[in-house]
């Protein structure tokens, strides 16, 4: 394996990761950019993104962070394709281990991300890709002139239910409380969509099925008898969950998994950043991420001219 | 769609390229519309060089070949399927890492 040494290194190429390497590039900090698959994340599914400013007309996820790698690239950032496994915070230097290589730097920001989180219930997994689906613009087609169920009262769960209505016939939105929780102007769209039909306060107890899904059994969070919904498709949008099991042991992270910083970025290790959505904070959006790896890169400057 | 390393699976060819293949074949089924299969895709070109003469590696666009993805009940992508002598080996959905696929690919060896 191939050790290579850097001024920083940025896990993770979202939106976080992405503005972090434009700007430690102009910084001309030697600089790493390690993404798992190719730059995108969670954006890679957002089928359309209307709050991130400069885009009047709005812009897919797609088109949208390809604009931001290709803005990275312009100043030459260095982006490679590789899992991070472990890391090691031992001595001055942060070192990364990953599938293909070894990584050290002296600093390091960690964008990792997130990823849906499961509704845990039976069924789910076993149906998993026979019907239940993370991914609208995925999958959404699959469904055609069907009835689904999209579980979830948040931006992601309203915004994705307006786009499935294009395909599918009927949806049954499934939350567990009596209104949702999305930005007003998504609810405005939702509950005015005749093909939106609103459950509320209910959580799905089990999804049934033997080769695909059949239907759906939802429980009322009052406690009144559950009813078995018949559905051909399940898309779960119930949060996310920070992808940083690889951090157990390196990085003290809160009980859900997020990695705590302060407002500057800085964990309680020093040279050590995070930024966007693994960051334990309140408000995930496109827009807050972008910021979190700017002042991250502003921090890890500080940090290595100190050293 | 002409990677190197990569064959084009069709309706038409699925059975002869993919069912009766001599080696091991990795389908992954995709779409223009989605996301992760684009963010998927230079992993499964990576894997098709590393595995060349070893594995078929093959792509199957779902948009223009409805029949292969319904007969295996594919109603998320990406899904990959590796087949062996014809049989399902493994079934995976979702834009997973490299080393994923390649445990899965070592198995079948």
């Amino acid at each position: 394996m191939k050790a290579s040494n850097y001024d920083l290194i940025i896990v993770g190429g979202g939106p976080a990761g992405l503005t972090a390497g434009l700007y430690a590039q102009r910084s001309r900090l030697n600089t790493l950019l390690i993404e798992r698959l190719i730059p995108g994340g969670q954006i890679l599914t957002t089928d359309w993104v209307d709050n991130y400013p400069g885009f009047p007309e709005g812009i897919s996820g797609f088109d949208l962070i390809d604009k931001m790698r290709r803005q990275a690239e312009r100043f030459e950032l260095p982006i490679i394709s590789d899992d991070a496994l472990s890391l090691t915070l031992e001595g001055p230097e942060k070192v990364i281990t990953g599938t293909q290589g070894v990584y050290k730097a002296k600093a390091l920001i960690i964008a990792c991300g997130a990823t849906h989180r499961k509704l845990g219930a039976p069924g789910e997994g076993l149906l998993s890709g026979k019907g239940v689906s993370y991914c609208a613009t995925c999958d959404g087609p699959f469904f055609r002139e069907q009835e689904v169920a999209v579980i979830g009262g948040g931006d992601t769960a309203v915004q994705e239910a307006i786009y499935l209505t294009r395909f599918v016939k009927k949806i049954y939105l499934i939350h567990r409380r009596d209104q949702l929780r999305a930005t007003r102007i998504l609810q405005e769209k939702a509950l005015s969509n005749p093909k939106i039909q609103p459950v509320w306060n209910a959580v799905v107890e089990a999804v049934q099925g033997t080769d695909q899904v059949e239907s759906i059994t939802v429980k009322r969070v009052d406690g009144s008898p559950g009813e078995s919904i018949s559905v051909q498709g399940v898309f779960v949008f119930v949060g996310i969950q920070p992808t940083t099991a690889w951090l157990q042991g390196a990085l003290p992270l809160d009980p859900q998994g997020f990695i705590q910083t302060n407002s500057e970025m800085e964990t309680i290790i020093p040279g050590v950043f995070a930024a966007g959505d693994c960051r334990q904070k309140r408000f995930r959006q496109v827009s807050t991420a972008v910021g979190d790896g700017a002042t991250a890169v502003f921090s890890a400057e500080r940090y290595l001219e100190a050293l | 769609m002409a990677e190197k390393n990569i064959t084009e699976i069709t309706d038409e060819n699925f059975k002869n390229e993919i069912l009766e293949s001599p080696t091991p074949a990795l389908v992954d089924f995709w779409a223009a519309w989605c996301g992760p299969c684009r963010a998927i895709a230079p992993v499964v070109e990576e894997l098709a060089a590393q595995f060349q003469g070893q594995v078929k590696i093959g792509k199957l666009n779902v948009d223009e070949n409805p029949k292969t993805p319904g007969q295996y009940g594919i109603r998320a992508i990406p899904t990959l399927i590796l087949f062996k002598n014809g049989t399902v080996m493994e079934q995976i959905t979702g834009a997973v890492s490299k080393s994923t696929l390649e445990t899965a690919i070592k198995k079948t060896l």
